[in-house]
């Protein structure tokens, strides 16, 4: 068993923050001490294509303050000493993960701790950019599906990845607005059928309601405009509200399947 | 199709390569749809009724084949090799992008897709795809920099008149490269509807190459009227270059040719040796953006740096990727021209040939300038002339100190 996998053997909650978006280590150890199962961390980019309003400016607030891909792998590797045994995913594009060569990305993740590593645009027709040098060290490769993702390209899609499946539950941008929950339950189970690896989903879930849902049917729920818009509130008091958010999400998601039993 | 070995015309590769450039990288929304598109092309490639929709439109609704001029009072004046212009400018909507779009849109009613977006920068793009959205009764959504919204307001008018929604971008600097990003987000949010005509060759596989071939009527035509106006082929092709439809559209067909020289110019804004400029090819170095693999203007930390040029439809921090890589292979020489070599070269075409030229080619101007004086009298230089400057001369006249 791996940090990841261990992770969601019951539903699990992902949170996401972008490095060096307010005080990052304090961000993350409320984030776990608020009872996240893994933690996914944001690396900021100029141009980040995917993402809506919310993440766009974290992104943009990280960089004015001069964070570096060094201090990003830093937040990262101090993470790893502090919490063991929590996994630890980044996020992001391909331009940055791959500026220095994917040996030296790859090199980066193992030495800081890193369990996965998701690329927003990296889909698996451009896998070589990245994804051998990932596996080779053990780093899962961790995929996004869609709604657009047909029966007939999935197989491709799941080929080579690793850790867990993000679901991406709508066609879109990060934190706008939320799929259907019969859609969601479709979708997930058409995953199910055709892997073995657990299956988180996100995009626009934001509340214990919309998380709770979710994880009735899925391994995992993802969050992260919700706790990108607590630090761009409350900047470098954030720690005490991303707290008090995923106390309530980790609630809602672990209970999620005992409240049906 | 039968593919000729060791030719320079035979990319992008099955995967949307250029050798190490182009691909697809883009998110995995968008990746469903970019594969039917590329099988969407191929059909419309076997299909002769395709091509005959296309060739009817660019004769009848642009106004094709653009006339080849000699510039004899210009070549006179630099007192060297004959300076020629492919004169894409007096195309319908004042450029060459109108060749794209028309290719575009064609594909886009192909698929059953009901709404247009584009990216634009100085406004070409913008206005050439609000064209054919009103000839084809689409509705249109064009994105577009702040800054170049107030840059090229002559253009942002256009585009509204002819029924399009103009979308300032405020995001980064606000220029081309936000506003393709904007149009990335729209596309990704509205994929079952949805057509993103992209104005450059770049982006995502099968883009590059379908902008390119667009494109390649300006060398096709050029080709031809050189052959039948002089029995020779040019010995030197220049052509300005921001994403470089322009120039891939004039130089592809003459990639075989191997007498034929060509010379890409990129913008160098205030100069090479700042940061103040937007020559990908010449100032950067490989990375990922915008769905390809390609030249960038970036930083140690793979971080975009943004691009300046006088000329909003060369401020893109990438190049298409066909571009970078004839760089590599040597096939395409690659040089670039300031602000004020621009600027030099606006003027000087404006008083000795009565055209006045839109800034992006007044950089191939600025180039073609030095190359003539350098060649003796019977060597030909054929420049693109691809876009006209009635949208500049605000942008001109500031420059120069002057108020209108």
């Amino acid at each position: 068993m791996t940090r990841l996998s261990n992770a969601f053997t019951s539903p699990a909650l992902v949170c996401f923050v972008t490095a060096g978006d307010g005080d990052t280590a304090a961000n993350l150890d409320a984030l776990v001490a608020g009872g996240a199962d893994v933690i996914e961390l944001g690396m900021p980019f100029t141009d980040p294509m995917a993402d809506g309003p919310a993440i766009q400016k974290a992104n943009l607030r990280s960089l004015a303050k001069g964070t570096t891909t060094a201090d990003i792998f830093a937040i990262a590797a101090a993470f790893r000493d502090r919490h063991p045994d929590v996994p630890l995913v980044l996020m992001g594009y391909a331009n940055p993960m791959v500026r220095r060569g994917p040996d030296w990305f790859a090199d980066s993740c193992e030495a800081a701790g890193v369990d996965g590593v998701i690329c927003v645009d990296i889909p698996p027709e451009e896998d070589d950019a990245l994804g051998p040098q990932l596996r080779a060290k053990g780093i899962a490769p961790i995929r996004l599906a869609t709604p657009t993702t047909d029966a007939a390209r999935l197989p491709k899609v799941l080929e080579g990845s690793g850790g867990f499946v993000y679901y991406v539950s709508v066609a879109g941008i990060t934190g706008l607005q939320q799929a259907a929950t019969a859609s969601i339950e479709d979708a997930v189970a058409k995953l199910k059928a055709a892997t073995d690896l657990p299956i988180a989903v996100g995009f626009g879930v934001r509340t214990p309601e919309q998380a709770e849902a979710i994880a009735k049917v899925a391994d995992g729920v993802v969050v992260g405009s919700a706790f990108i818009d607590l630090v761009e509130e409350h900047g470098e008091n954030a720690p005490a509200a991303l707290q008090e958010l995923t106390a309530a999400l980790a609630n809602a998601v672990h209970n999620a399947r005992k409240a049906d039993a | 199709m039968t593919k000729q070995a060791n030719s320079f015309r035979n990319m992008p590769d099955d995967r949307g390569h250029f050798g190490e450039f182009g691909g697809r990288y883009v998110a995995e929304t968008l990746m469903p749809l970019v594969l039917d598109l590329e099988r969407e092309y191929r059909a419309a490639q076997a299909d002769p009724a395709f091509k005959a929709e296309f060739d009817d439109l660019l004769a009848n609704y642009v106004g094709r084949p653009s006339p080849l001029y000699f510039a004899e009072r210009m070549t006179e004046a630099l007192g060297g090799a004959q300076v020629w212009f492919k004169r894409d400018e007096l195309n319908h909507t004042g450029a060459h992008k109108i060749n794209n779009c028309i290719g575009q849109i064609l594909l886009a009613i192909r698929m059953g897709k009901t709404r247009i977006i584009a990216e634009t920068g100085a406004g070409q793009h913008g206005v050439a795809t609000a064209t054919v959205c009103a000839r084809f009764g689409l509705p249109c959504v064009i994105y577009m920099g702040a800054t170049d919204v107030a840059r090229q307001q002559p253009n942002v008018f256009r585009m509204k008149l002819l029924g399009a929604e103009v979308v300032p971008v405020t995001s980064g600097a606000a220029t081309l490269k936000d506003a393709m990003n904007e149009g990335l987000r729209d596309w990704v949010a509205n994929v079952h509807d949805t057509f993103y005509i992209i104005g450059t060759a770049a982006g995502p596989h099968p883009y590059p190459e379908l902008v390119r071939d667009f494109q390649s009527v300006i060398g096709k035509e050029a080709r031809e009227q050189m052959l039948a106006r002089t029995g020779r082929l040019p010995d030197h092709l220049v052509a300005c270059i921001g994403g470089g439809s322009n120039a891939l559209g004039l130089f592809h067909p003459f990639l075989d040719d191997p007498d034929v020289k060509m010379l890409g110019v990129e913008a160098a804004g205030h100069g090479l040796d700042g940061d103040q400029h937007a020559a990908s090819l010449t100032g950067g170095s490989p990375g990922v953006l915008h769905g390809n693999k390609t030249y960038l203007l970036q930083d140690e930390d793979g971080q975009i740096t943004e691009g300046h040029s006088i000329s909003a439809g060369l401020d893109y921090p990438g190049i298409g990727p066909e571009h970078a890589w004839l760089k590599e292979t040597g096939r395409v020489e690659y040089t670039s021209a300031t602000d004020k070599e621009a600027l030099d070269g606006f003027q000087l075409l404006c008083r000795t040939e009565g055209i006045i030229p839109a800034l992006e080619p007044s950089h191939a101007i600025a180039a073609v300038t030095k190359l003539a004086k350098e060649l003796p009298e019977d060597q030909i230089i054929l420049m693109n002339l691809c876009g006209r400057g009635d949208k500049d001369i605000f942008t001109v006249a500031e420059a120069l100190g002057v108020e209108i």
